[in-house]
């Protein structure tokens, strides 16, 4: 099975080139990162995580939304997700192998890492999301492997993955509830400190995992014949409209509670995201922008027709993981921080070496992805093959 | 009560991991990371420090303060803000104390000078949330320790204490640090690696050896310096900080937020 990993057209070897070129860029900064220290980032003393967490917590998401295509599958036999849901399982392991390793281009010292279960602290969130995301990790190894071997023959999986399979399902919620816990039970922050972060951090994960693997269905079809089928796509569609009003839903409850209680701690946060205090106001033209593009981006997906339109779905599925990547991958993470607990206002951006690590481990998350994806059409290819021989 | 549930939780789970995994390894690790919080045991106290405000207006006191500190712990003196590493500092009074000022408080009180450091907790955020126990409360004195060979360097503590009182090593600090002539660090206190978190640890090393810490101690050398800022155990009933606390008014920072900070102010 895995050796149609290895076999391909010039194509796919290009492409294969152009990600693990992606690599050696971020290895070469990464490799300036551990002799110089984090000091290359644009992080300091006072906005403490940067970019690295901010990917980490925007790829939970993804990861994490793969559920949208496990539970209709699995549980309510939604037969137009068959061949969708191998696509959502690679996606989430390419998308957990990104979480880890943007966790471990954040850490002082990484080689340290095994600390985490060496002593293991049941009081600490950062604990329960390592095991939540390795337990994930493994779980849709496992899934993915077997049910598509079992499709290789021709027969049905083993009885034994079906369990594994239901649990997948709160496991997967419980990465992004757990990573959502990091933030929100910190009483340091206010900003973050909102029992609503949760449902937050789901709905536009649900909203952004489907959005991009949307689109990756419909590379896979341009590019190999392979088609998850027009009905698959309409479904996950209607999918990420719904989670997409619920986010934008939940983040106008978030507004509202702060500026209408004009509590300046609670305030202050979203001043600085939108106005910029005191001149600091590099977040301002992100959050805009992000904020524009997430509503025209959902006023569009509630028209039906323009949603089951295929030539406007993947711009409005670009839309939706544009804005919810500025909004998690830069705005709710960078602004924590601001104002420190001290009161002052410092402002962040990534440097160029952190941006090279960043498509790094873009480039690890993308190679892997494609050659899950590589074995997944192959295997199908070759299943229809032989049943054309039968038939 | 709640420690020592939240013990019980962390110990019951570290010993079904244990034996779940049957790793002899990961076993000990787990009784090892008890042992940090168990060894010292035997009496309980909590170390205090009480800060005269008034008397640390002088700048040579704090001054002081913060020098003597940077050479008991060989505290490097990095240039650029983003990446210094601070244990004992000065703030403007309205950004310690920040829902004690409003519109009209006078300036010079806004702007006044406050000595800050870490506050060495009842109920540290720092320790509850590091993932490796890293930093944890120490039974014995109440000290929020730092184990700079165990710490992964996540900053997770950074984004939890409310106070800011934790530096992390962004870059080497050994370039930093003060030397004598003989090219030698002024005390053997250990230097830390890059990628690790550091902060205030009350002096734990110069109490083991009787001494007070070196703050405290550089703070009463000073002319008017006395009282300035005073150290003890608030479990000893006749401590010089129960009395001040007793009779004078006294303040902590961010009170409301439940982490009881043992370093007082007198206003």
């Amino acid at each position: 099975m895995l050796d149609a990993a290895f076999r391909g057209s010039k194509r796919y070897w290009t492409i294969l080139a152009v990600w693990v070129a992606l690599i050696v860029i971020g290895g070469i900064a990464f490799a300036r990162q551990m002799t110089e220290g984090l000091t290359i980032t644009g992080m300091s003393q006072d906005v403490t995580w940067g970019i690295y967490i901010a990917q980490f917590t925007f790829f939970v998401g993804v990861a994490a939304s793969a559920v949208m295509v496990v539970l209709p599958y699995y549980l309510h036999d939604f037969k137009a997700f068959g061949r969708m849901v191998i696509l959502g399982e690679c996606l989430a392991i390419s998308a957990v192998l990104m979480c880890i390793l943007f966790i471990m281009v954040d850490m002082g010292q990484p080689q340290r890492f095994t600390n985490v279960l060496l002593h293991p602290t049941l009081n600490s969130m950062m604990f329960w999301d390592s095991l939540a995301l390795m337990g994930y990790l493994f779980l849709n190894l496992i899934i993915g492997a077997t049910t598509l071997d079992a499709e290789r023959k021709g027969a049905p999986p083993a009885r034994w993955v079906k369990p594994l399979i239901i649990l997948s399902i709160p496991v997967a919620v419980s990465i992004h509830t757990i990573t959502a816990f990091l933030y929100s039970g910190l009483e340091a922050r206010p900003f973050w400190m909102t029992a609503i972060l949760a449902p937050r951090f789901l709905a536009s994960a649900f909203a952004s995992g489907p959005s991009l693997l949307i689109l990756l269905a419909l590379i896979l079809r341009k590019m190999n014949k392979f088609d998850v089928g027009r009905e698959a796509i309409r479904k996950l569609a209607l999918i990420v409209a719904y989670a997409m009003v619920i986010n934008i839903f939940f983040t106008g409850v978030e507004f509202f509670t702060a500026l209408y209680s004009d509590m300046p701690h609670h305030t202050m946060a979203f001043e600085y995201m939108f106005r910029g205090i005191e001149g600091h106001n590099s977040l301002a033209p992100w959050m805009w922008t992000g904020m524009s593009i997430a509503l025209i981006s959902a006023i569009l997906l509630i028209i039906p027709k323009i949603r089951a339109n295929e030539r406007f779905l993947p711009f409005l599925c670009v839309g939706v993981i544009t804005s919810i990547w500025i909004e998690k991958g830069m705005g709710i993470v960078v602004t924590g921080f601001v104002p420190s607990p001290l009161g002052k206002i410092v402002d962040y951006s990534p440097t160029g070496a952190e941006v090279m690590v960043t498509v790094g481990v873009y480039g690890i998350g993308l190679l892997v992805l494609t050659l899950l994806y590589k074995i997944v059409v192959e295997v199908r290819a070759r299943q229809n093959v032989t049943y054309e021989k039968v038939m | 009560m709640e420690r020592s549930r939240r013990k019980f939780f962390r110990d019951a789970g570290a010993a079904t991991l244990g034996l779940g995994c049957g790793l002899p390894m990961l076993g000990t690790g787990c009784s090892s990371a008890g042992e940090g919080a168990q060894s010292d045991s035997g009496s309980t106290g909590q170390l205090a420090m009480v800060i005269d405000l008034e008397k640390c207006h002088n700048d040579e006191i704090r001054t002081a303060c913060a020098e003597a500190c940077r050479k008991a712990h060989n505290i490097p003196e990095i240039p650029d803000p983003d990446d210094e590493i601070e244990w004992i500092w000065d703030e403007h009074y309205e950004h310690v104390f920040e829902d004690l000022v409003h519109e009209r408080t006078p300036h010079e009180l806004k702007e006044a000078p406050v000595l800050v450091l870490c506050n060495h907790c009842d109920k540290p955020p720092c320790v509850r949330v590091c993932p490796t126990q890293a930093t944890w409360k120490r039974d014995s004195d109440g000290v929020v320790m730092m184990d700079m060979h165990r710490c992964i360097g996540c900053r997770y503590c950074m984004a939890a204490c409310p106070y800011g009182s934790r530096s992390f090593n962004w870059r080497d600090p050994r370039d930093y640090i003060e030397m004598d002539a003989d090219g030698e660090f002024l005390t053997d206190f250990p230097t830390r690696s890059r990628g690790v978190v550091e902060k205030c640890n009350f002096c734990v090393d110069r109490i083991r050896e009787g001494l007070i810490p070196a703050c405290v101690e550089a703070a009463a050398g000073v002319p008017g310096g006395e009282g300035a800022m005073v150290f003890g155990d608030l479990r000893d009933p006749h401590s010089e900080v129960n009395r001040l606390l007793e009779e004078k008014n006294t303040i902590v920072r961010r009170h409301s937020l439940g982490t009881g900070p043992n370093v007082y102010y007198i206003v």
